[in-house]
């Protein structure tokens, strides 16, 4: 199945389809998550209101983003903001200002996350079966006998597997670079 | 990012690990909740003093109205009110 852009998705959603709100919930809830605990280091629970926040906000105001194609940086700015509220929110007794909050180290784990998202976008387009295969082991941090259960395949198989499906997902990045 | 090796894959990977699936739920049940969100702004606008009690205590303010306030409401309400 072809993966829709993001330009496309932001379209769909607009007109009213839930199951491409579900993908785009989807597609960004990794990314939201991730800057706001590696990133900015929230705690769980501000990091759970950042995100529904977050998604509240992309929700209501859609039809307010210019250009369909910039639903990433928006997004990544949104959760950018509203994380330093947060942490502005929480560091109340003392002063907190931006630039205390925007560091270096904010930049660089925002560019890696930028990559990650990147190779995410190149592991959907790879498909099924790599696209699970890979997000188990890597992402979820599941063993070779969890993946092999769920996948109902020899557990002995799966190493050369993710050797295989990392070598097609390489293809596929070196393709849109 | 140049240079498609491996290893880097692998570890590029590691980086976005999936968000809890309750809250990505939440967030994707937002088209549901809206007939709610939607009866609970219109009222907010016709009543301030429905409005007030919502901006003092938008959770106690919902349960009183008999709206289940989920993450994802909570959150909605907040950007509809201008409260966030």
């Amino acid at each position: 199945m072809a993966t829709r852009t993001d330009a496309e998705l932001v379209s769909r959603c607009r007109a009213g389809d839930t199951d491409a709100w579900n993908e785009l919930v989807e597609r960004f809830s990794r990314y939201v998550y991730a800057i706001s605990v590696q990133a900015f280091r929230l705690s769980q629970n501000d990091a759970e209101d950042v995100f529904q926040d977050v998604f509240a906000r992309v929700y209501e105001h859609l039809d307010r983003l210019r250009d369909d194609e910039a639903v990433r940086p928006w997004i990544a700015q949104l959760t950018r903001r509203l994380c330093i509220d947060r942490l502005r929110e929480s560091r109340r007794e003392g002063p907190a200002d931006a630039e205390e909050i925007e560091t270096a180290e904010v930049d660089e784990t925002f560019g890696k996350l930028d990559q990650a998202l990147t190779v995410r976008a190149g592991l959907d387009a790879v498909g099924e079966p790599c696209r699970d295969i890979l997000d188990r082991f890597f992402c979820r941090d599941e063993s070779y006998k969890a993946i092999g259960d769920a996948l109902g395949l020899p557990s002995g198989t799966i190493a050369s597997r993710i050797s295989r499906c990392l070598t097609k997902l390489r293809a596929e990045l070196e393709g849109r670079s | 990012m140049t240079g498609y090796d491996e290893e880097r894959i692998a570890l590029v990977l590691r980086l976005l690990p999936p968000a809890p699936p309750g809250w990505v739920q939440a967030a994707q049940e937002l088209p549901l909740a809206r007939a709610a969100i939607e009866s609970i702004v219109a009222r907010a606008e016709a009543d301030a003093a429905f409005r007030a009690r919502l901006v003092a205590d938008l959770e106690g303010a919902l349960e009183e109205a008999g709206c289940e306030a989920t993450p994802s409401v909570l959150a909605s309400l907040r950007v509809r009110l201008g409260a966030g």
